[in-house]
């Protein structure tokens, strides 16, 4: 077990090379010059020049890159254009805010796909069943910015059930701790403020739920149709044991492996579809940050927030297959 | 028993003709959503083809004084906040989204494939660092580094569909990789080789024929998420530019106007989900008929 992560971790240390190579170049290619953007249109050609000296935008390619990489280790993303703030401290909030609602969307894929995965299997065939298989289609079939539209048309501008966007009531804002919003209004004992939070979290939530449930509901029958169909099932039956025992103590548990792959991958995609969930509800994640610094131009933040993005996408991925060797010991790893 | 002596070249005759390609079509046609899907791929190609001579209007006819005006039996699906017609851009608006979408997987299926080939058959050195640079590309959300090439290319439908292409290489090189590393240790792989014919014919005339049904299938699947890609970039400004009726262009339009004018947003949604329903229906009952194995 130990042996494999080691290998795997080693095995990731060209890959995250590779993607500081990309990231660098992107910014490079990207059209404009940096020192331009920074000084504004009516800049000088001296000062422009000037500038382009001190960040050592006139060094050779690769003196450019292994200043960059330096930076990166030890611990210097680079200041944004826009702020004049060090990266590094500024991205937290944004990081904490994606993760928050990427949890929660991950919780209502993994209890809303699961089961409707298992009660379409238990009862296969049945009008559930397709149901619930034709609500999947159309849920991965769904471009998810226009689920998040029609949200808002529907909750929250016609019914006016739930906030339309945002993480937060603007009136009374949370006092971030650890930026987890949940977790702070609990820490400290404003309930009625988490209320709000669960509020605001509903709609970006279920928006960005939408394909993992669908996928999860989906990879779930198939497996347990496949579990259901065994003798160790029928013997359990056979026992007289009930319907529902059977399935959720003895089937799921050999069910859920392949689920448990999907899961871990669409964790990792996730934080593709934050990028579009983020924008529609103005939610201030990692994406929104990302997205906003794409329109400023604010170059630094770009190519760290890429970079930021790519390493987490990355970690889950390894966390997810490392995860199985606890789970699966069939699994072997050479 | 000279009837039975009559018959027997023409079973023998009629089992020659039903090869692979007719046996998945038969199964193909069994599968009602798979038939389903088909259709409705079928029905918006046509639409991308006769839509634009079908439309009542252009693609940009604007009239402020029917402006934000409902649904009705003149505007079937209402005008927008230019007092266009929606019905007459989303119409328009097919060709768009299914050009993108299919010239997209096209492009990424054959520069995939190129490479996937190339890193299997030759392995060593060559599929490292293929390998590599795929594990690599595909270390990246794929939405992210769409946006990625788009900032560096500039913002258009043709380099939203450029960079479409190239984040799906990977996925289409890596499939045919695996399926060549199969197909390379195959008797009649090591046969050709024994008689002397070189590695470029073996690769045109064994290789890539037996790589072809998991590139279609693949290939069915991705148009799906190619439209939807097309229509995110387009929705976040990265991708086709106004007048462009391109369905997430409008959508990111309509977006201002949705207290007012909800019409215009629901039905470019509704035709991008239409169609990628249709696609991932048709990619399913392919990937049953074709390939059997690749079944989950």
């Amino acid at each position: 077990m130990l042996h494999y992560i080691g290998k795997r971790l080693l095995h990731l240390i060209p890959v995250l090379f590779g993607m500081t190579i990309i990231v660098f170049l992107i910014i490079r290619a990207i059209p404009g010059d940096p020192a331009q953007v920074i000084l504004g249109q009516q800049a000088t050609a001296e000062s422009i020049a000037a500038l382009r000296d001190a960040l050592g935008l006139n060094n050779p390619w690769y003196v450019q890159y292994f200043d960059y990489l330096k930076n990166i280790f030890t611990g210097d993303l680079g200041d944004s254009l826009r702020t004049s703030r060090p990266i590094s401290s500024e991205v937290w909030p944004y990081l904490a805010a994606t993760f928050e609602l990427a949890f929660f969307a991950m919780l209502i894929a993994v209890i809303v796909g699961m089961n409707a995965g298992i009660i379409s299997a238990w009862f296969q065939n049945s009008w559930f069943d397709y149901t619930a298989m034709i609500i999947a289609l159309v849920g991965v079939s769904m471009p998810i910015f226009w689920l998040g539209l029609m949200e808002q048309w529907i909750f929250s501008i016609s019914l006016d059930w739930l906030p339309t966007s945002g993480r937060q009531e603007v009136r009374d804002p949370v006092t971030a701790v650890t930026h987890f919003y949940l977790i702070d209004t609990l820490i400290q004992g404003r309930f009625d403020q988490f209320i709000v939070v669960v509020k605001h979290l509903i709609l970006p939530g279920v928006a960005l739920a939408t394909i993992p449930t669908a996928i999860i509901a989906r990879m779930t029958r198939a497996s347990m149709l496949e579990v259901i169909r065994s003798d160790y099932i029928r013997t359990a039956r056979a026992k007289g044991q009930r319907m529902f025992v059977v399935i959720y103590k003895h089937a799921l548990k050999n069910a859920l492996i392949p689920v448990l792959t999907v899961i871990g991958l669409q964790t990792g995609l996730l934080l593709g579809g934050a990028i579009l969930t983020e924008t529609i509800f103005s939610w201030p994640g990692v994406g929104r940050y990302l997205y906003e610094a794409i329109g400023y131009r604010d170059y630094p933040v770009i190519q760290s927030g890429i970079l930021i993005i790519a390493f987490l996408f990355v970690m889950i991925n390894l966390l997810v297959d490392v995860l199985y060797t606890a789970i699966d010991s069939r699994i072997k790893y050479n | 028993m000279a009837e039975l002596i009559r018959n027997l070249p023409q079973t023998a005759e009629q089992e020659k003709v039903a090869g692979p390609w007719k046996e998945a079509w038969r199964s193909f046609r069994k599968s009602k959503s798979a038939v389903a899907g088909a259709g409705i791929v079928i029905f918006f190609i046509l639409v991308a083809i006769i839509g634009p001579m079908l439309a009542p209007q252009g693609i940009n006819e604007q009239n402020l004084a029917i402006r934000l005006l409902p649904p009705s039996s003149e505007y079937w699906f209402g005008t927008d906040d230019l007092g266009r017609d929606v019905l007459s851009r989303i119409l328009h608006g097919a060709r768009l989204s299914l050009t993108v979408g299919i010239s997209a997987v096209i492009l990424s299926a054959f520069f995939g494939s190129l490479l996937g080939i190339i890193a299997g058959y030759y392995g060593r050195w060559i599929d490292t660092i293929i390998s590599r640079v795929f594990d690599i590309m595909l270390a990246f959300p794929s939405i992210l580094l769409a946006i990625a090439v788009v900032s560096i290319l500039g913002p258009s439908l043709r380099n939203a569909l450029i960079a479409i292409a190239i984040i799906n290489i990977p996925n289409f090189g890596r499939l045919i990789r695996s399926r060549v590393l199969a197909i390379k240790e195959e008797e009649y792989i090591h046969a050709a080789k024994a008689i002397g014919m070189k590695n470029s014919r073996i690769l045109w005339r064994h290789i890539l024929p037996n790589s072809m049904t998991p590139i279609i299938v693949q290939g069915t699947l991705a148009i799906a998420t190619a439209i939807i890609e097309a229509a995110a970039l387009g929705f976040l400004g990265l991708g086709a530019e106004a007048p462009q009726p391109e369905w997430g262009k409008m959508l990111a339009d309509a977006r201002m106007f949705l207290l007012n004018a909800p019409w215009a947003m629901i039905f470019p949604g509704v035709a991008i989900m239409l169609t990628v329903i249709g696609f991932n229906l048709m990619g399913d009952g392919l990937r049953d008929a074709l390939d059997p194995k690749m079944k989950n």
